[in-house]
């Protein structure tokens, strides 16, 4: 840092863009440029000093039936080196490729649209490749989601969760195509922004973790299934008959009316989906649809 | 594969130090109403076994208003009390206007300032009981 600092005025020094184009710029342009480097240089300086060369101290569910010393649950301690950057999954795949090849959690793409590496770390619903270590206290613990049942390590079982999602029908249903071979079903712009959020889910299962009531009550739908029966209940290509459908099967005993507004699965949503804000907005259809006074 | 791990409810009341804004709600909400139920059951038998003439005695109705004044003044003279009479106007403060922040999100209004309201409405009742607790206190003595 010191020495790029001496010599700024040097044409040769490391901080001159090798690019023509930007030699060719102004010099003015030329100093922002070399300003922001610097600033840059800067910053990662403070990041690096901060964790760089430390390690993280990872604390890891560790289950499995059927290896004779893990039936008991425990949490293992793993020390990972820090990189800048790191993510909770990169961690724990890092103790997994190092320390210990046993360590088994789901995981695929690695950038948060899967939805496979759904933990709970430092008691909150994350997605593993979407949480930065530098933003968590240490120890990182991290757990699988809660009120799922444990399959192996950080791996649950999601039968229940997806058979909650598939009792909605979450797939676009409409009988009447339009006339001609290849005419489009053109969707409103408006109504592309109204569903366009709930179609962000990934199915991870972080909101039927959190949710309170899911918890304790086993037939209740979930905010992802809800979300799920949102997204086409609101879109508007799908036929009235169907839209009745779909509510007549969200506004059940265990469906919308489960929900108690806690905002825990809107808190925990890896995509941001305002969960509870599709969650109420089913009912007030459901009310508007049995509520007939004419 | 056939066995698997069941924590339980792991998420709940055990890890209350990290509820968010909503779940307090929740907690306080359902916390409070079940306080005005069980206010409102022993109000009932205060008041019934106050009231003389709820045997229907003609001569005891003659001086009800005696009998039911004396028991809520003897009542009243007991600083605990009045310290409960606070805690029960805080209870009913806090269970009103979380009904109305409540009564908001069922609408679909301000649902992004859902934990605002909370805390809005937290900090009211503190308010409206500090400020109520001279009226409240007025005239006892410990």
């Amino acid at each position: 840092m010191s020495t790029q600092q001496e010599q700024p005025q040097e044409p040769e020094s490391q901080e001159a863009p090798e690019d023509p184009e930007m030699r060719g710029t102004e010099s003015p342009q030329q100093e922002r440029l070399k300003e922001k480097e610097q600033g840059l240089a800067q910053e990662e300086a403070v990041d690096e000093s901060d964790l760089e060369g430390e390690t993280v101290h990872l604390k890891v569910f560790r289950y499995d039936p059927e290896v004779e010393g893990k039936q008991e649950p425990r949490f293992d301690d793993f020390y990972v080196p820090f990189e800048k950057g790191m993510t909770v999954l990169d961690a724990v795949m890092y103790a997994r490729d190092e320390f210990d090849s046993s360590l088994t959690f789901r995981h695929s793409c690695r950038q948060a649209v899967c939805g496979s590496d759904a933990f709970f770390v430092n008691g909150k619903q994350q997605l593993g490749c979407k949480t930065q270590i530098s933003e968590l206290k240490q120890p990182v613990r991290i757990e699988p989601l809660p009120h799922q049942e444990v399959v192996k390590d950080l791996v649950v079982d999601m039968d229940h969760f997806y058979d909650q999602m598939h009792a909605v029908e979450p797939y676009f249903q409409q009988e009447e195509l339009p006339d001609g071979d290849l005419e489009e079903q053109r969707q409103s712009r408006e109504n592309r922004e109204k569903v366009k959020m709930s179609t962000r889910c990934i199915w991870c299962a972080a909101c039927m973790s959190s949710c309170n009531i899911a918890a304790g009550d086993n037939e209740y739908l979930g905010p992802a299934a809800i979300n799920k029966a949102y997204r086409f209940a609101m879109d508007e290509r799908e036929d009235e008959e169907i839209k009745e459908h779909r509510l007549r099967i969200v506004e059940q005993e265990h469906g919308v009316w489960r929900c108690q507004t806690q905002f825990s699965c809107t808190e925990v949503c890896p995509k941001d989906i305002p969960l509870t804000e599709h969650i109420q907005e089913l009912k007030r259809e459901a009310v508007k649809k049995n509520l007939k006074f004419w | 594969m056939s066995q698997s791990y069941n924590r339980g409810l792991i998420e709940d009341f055990g890890r209350w130090k990290e509820f968010s804004a909503g779940m307090w709600a929740w907690i306080f909400h359902k916390f409070t109403g079940w306080m005005l139920i069980g206010y409102l059951f022993t109000h009932i038998a205060v008041l019934s076994t106050a009231i003389g003439a709820a045997a229907g005695d003609p001569a005891a109705i003659q001086q009800e208003t005696d009998v039911y004044t004396t028991t809520i003044q003897g009542l009243e003279s007991l600083f605990i009390i009045r310290v409960l009479e606070v805690g029960l106007l805080a209870v009913a403060v806090f269970h009103i206007l979380n009904g109305l922040r409540l009564l908001m999100v069922d609408l679909g209004i301000g649902l992004s300032a859902q934990d605002k309201s909370f805390y809005a409405s937290l900090v009211l009742t503190g308010i409206i009981t500090i400020a109520s607790v001279p009226t409240f206190m007025d005239g006892v003595t410990i």
